[in-house]
């Protein structure tokens, strides 16, 4: 099992957290903004588990950590996608650059 | 007896206020007259029954009226032997204030029914009229020197409320903030002295601070008097800053301008604040001392003879020319008031030396009698005239004869005609001041002289002087006329009339030196026929000198007047006190002290705000474009902050 080692994994959730963040910086739809997000979440639990495999083999708190953070991931999709339908209904779009009223 | 229940007389006007003011304006409007006077007639009562139990069933105890507290109540505790208490004291002047306060205030309450009718605030006016009953009652039944206080703020609170009651009317509201602020400058004086007092004799009731700085041995006595101020000791300085509190609200010269002033409220309540009741404050508070004051600072009592002298003399003086009849009646009532307060000033503590504070304590149950009465016989006039200024009135006997009697009587026992009440009263003074001082007793006997001329000008030119039919072309338009079915007012206004008219000739047959002298024991007294003489002649004399000058239309006052000159002109000018007050103000206190202040404020205080807010308008201009509205820029901030921390935390921040 420990053929793959630590280092692999953790370049593998850093990736993904900068793709997530990257997509999130340039992309301008609501919907997939989103999606980066639940990109960076993601890496953040490929590392909370790595971490507990690795280094803490005996417990099981990053694990509880990444279950919580699939939780809230689902919550935080519940909102994101409610805010997504009603700023469709209002501004008919889901592009971020049409919903900058809210500035100086 | 079981005197707790005096706690429910001051309460019960307290009920009426809250239930007046709160509900008044929606649910009483007509009705609330009736409901405070209904309670009120609760508290008389009540009031009647304790003071006959005290004075008649057990107050005594081996010949001395006792002086105990009931329903002691801590209220603020500083340490184990000091603290604020609120309760009930218990001793003969308390009880003869509270049969004063309830009944001058149940007959005010009565005539306003009357004279009140149909104003806009009814209710209102009856809601302030009971929070000055319950304030002053609270005042006279006060255990502690704080507790007095704390009433005595309360009471002048709600006189500023009722001066000012008409403030649509600009003199109104400029009068009851000079009343205020007058009496509140001399408080000041009162809470520091209440301070001193109650620091050095580490308690602020009233019977053990008595007991304390009147026993020579005692600790506190010793260090009261050791420690001294700019030569004088703090006892002397402490008693003499309580009574500068009682002067003010005394109105005692020089901080009697705001009395005059004062008589732009509705006349009832001239009648019960300023003149039967909350001015006596000050007699009570120097009363409710009286032994620290003959004990142990007989200096002090000295100066209040010295300044209870001038003030009546003075403000008789001024009384002799104003021709407005409440102001006249002002400056009669500060005129007397110096009268109980020089009574105070020559006597001494205890036994037939007393005589003078069983003199003072009687003028003012006598002169509440008398003055209410003339105050409420002059809202009578003023009822139908619509006018305070004698000229408008005169011939009136036959219009309003009631009044007419009533006023005469008033005016009798004022002037201190047997048998009328201020004679006997005015009897005990002048003989304490005779065996005292003599200087004195010339300045009181001048007074009394001066007390009758005044009231009878007073007299005989709102009742006699013009023609009755020429009256009625005066008041012409047709005025009187609407008025004549109700010539003297309603019935409401008449019995308080008849009332206290009884009163003013009965209260001095009152054996008062049986029931309040200065050490509760009873003293006796005798009216020596020879010595009144001289008062009673003098008093008559002006009299039928004011009579000559009055009763018929006569260009005889004018002449007089103007051949006076300059001097007349000073006295009708109230001898430029309130000149001299405002130069003092406006000219010495608002440029040296208030231009620099203001100065201060606008660029100082001021500015330094405005420099805080222009700076901070010049910082979010800068970086205002940083909120840009766009998510996507937030968010940047967001990971470029977290990256920047993180970066400050790993390689920096070791």
């Amino acid at each position: 099992m420990s053929t793959v080692p630590l280092t692999h994994i953790l370049f593998v959730s850093t990736s993904l957290f900068f793709i997530g963040m990257y997509g999130l910086f340039t992309r301008r739809n609501m919907i997939t903004m989103l999606m980066s997000i639940e990109l960076i979440l993601n890496s953040v639990n490929i590392n909370f588990v790595a971490f507990n495999k690795y280094l803490y083999p005996d417990k099981l708190d990053g694990v509880f950590f990444s279950i919580f953070i699939v939780a809230i991931a689902a919550a935080e999709a519940a909102v994101a996608i409610a805010i997504i339908i009603n700023l469709y209904r209002s501004h008919r779009s889901i592009d971020v650059e049409d919903a900058a009223e809210m500035k100086f | 007896m079981n005197y707790s229940i005096i706690a429910l007389i001051p309460l019960i006007p307290l009920a009426t206020f809250v239930l007046l003011g709160l509900f008044g304006r929606k649910y009483f409007k007509t009705s609330g007259g009736i409901v405070g006077t209904l309670s009120l007639l609760a508290s008389t009562i009540l009031s009647l029954f304790t003071a006959y139990n005290y004075f008649f069933v057990d107050g005594k105890v081996n010949g001395v009226y006792r002086q105990f507290s009931v329903l002691k109540y801590t209220w603020l505790e500083f340490s184990p032997n000091m603290s604020i208490d609120m309760g009930v004291l218990i001793d003969p002047i308390s009880m003869m204030m509270i049969v004063i306060v309830t009944f001058i205030s149940l007959m005010v309450h009565i005539f306003s029914l009357g004279y009140m009718k149909g104003e806009d605030r009814f209710a209102t006016y009856y809601s302030f009229l009971s929070l000055f009953t319950f304030s002053m009652l609270g005042l006279v039944l006060s255990t502690n020197i704080f507790q007095i206080y704390i009433f005595w703020e309360l009471v002048g609170a709600s006189s500023f409320l009722l001066i000012g009651y008409y403030f649509a009317k600009p003199s109104a509201v400029a009068a009851s903030k000079k009343a205020f602020i007058v009496t509140r400058f001399a408080d000041l004086g009162f809470l520091i002295g209440i301070l001193i007092l109650g620091f050095h004799a580490q308690t602020l009731d009233f019977g053990i601070l008595i007991e304390r700085l009147t026993n020579a041995q005692s600790q506190q006595f010793i260090d009261i008097t050791t420690t001294s101020f700019l030569g004088v000791s703090l006892l002397t300085w402490g008693l003499s800053l309580v009574f500068i509190g009682g002067a003010g609200k005394s109105a005692m010269f020089p901080l009697h301008i705001w009395l005059p002033d004062a008589m732009e409220g509705p006349t009832p309540v001239s009648a019960l604040i300023h003149a039967a009741t909350m001015v006596v404050a000050g007699v009570y508070l120097v009363a409710r001392l009286f032994p620290v004051y003959a004990l142990s600072a007989p200096g002090v009592l000295e100066g209040i003879m010295y300044i209870g002298a001038i003030s009546a003399m003075l403000a008789a003086v001024i009384a002799c020319t104003q021709t407005d009849i409440k102001r006249v009646l002002a400056y009669s009532t500060i005129s007397q008031i110096g009268y109980m307060m020089f009574a105070l000033g020559v006597s001494k503590y205890g036994g037939e030396d007393g005589l003078g504070y069983m003199g003072s304590m009687f003028h003012l149950f006598t002169h509440a009698f008398f003055k209410s009465l003339l105050f409420l016989g002059a809202g009578a006039v003023i009822h139908i005239i619509h006018s305070n200024e004698m000229k408008d009135m005169g011939g009136l006997r036959k219009t309003m004869p009631l009044t007419h009697i009533t006023f005469l009587i008033a005016c009798l026992a004022i002037a201190g005609i047997p048998p009328f009440a201020g004679f006997f009263s005015k009897e005990e003074i002048l003989l304490a001041a005779f065996h005292s001082n003599k200087f004195i007793y010339g300045i009181a006997l001048f007074t009394a002289a001066l007390t009758a001329f005044y009231m009878f000008r007073l007299y005989f030119s709102i009742f006699w002087n013009k023609p009755a039919a020429e009256h009625k072309n005066i008041i012409g338009n047709g005025e009187l006329a609407k008025n004549n079915h109700h010539s003297e007012g309603t019935w409401s206004m008449k019995i308080p009339l008849v009332i206290l008219a009884v009163c003013s000739v009965l209260a001095g047959l009152v054996p008062f030196a049986n029931f309040i002298t200065s050490d509760g024991a009873s003293i006796s007294t005798h009216i020596d026929i020879t010595f009144s003489l001289a008062p009673v002649a003098l008093s008559l004399c002006a009299i039928l000198f004011a009579a000559y000058l009055y009763k018929k239309e006569n260009d005889k006052p004018a002449r007089i007047a103007a051949s006076l000159g300059s001097l007349y002109q000073t006295v009708y000018k109230k001898f430029y006190i309130d000149e001299v007050y405002i130069f003092i103000t406006k000219k010495v206190i608002f440029n040296l002290i208030g231009r620099p202040a203001a100065w201060i404020d606008k660029n100082i205080v001021d500015g330094f705000m405005n420099m805080l807010a222009s700076i901070t308008a010049a910082i979010s201009a800068l970086i205002k474009g940083l909120q840009s509205g766009r998510v996507q820029g937030y968010a940047f901030y967001f990971f470029a902050g977290i990256i920047g921390m993180a970066a400050l935390f790993i390689y920096l921040w070791r």
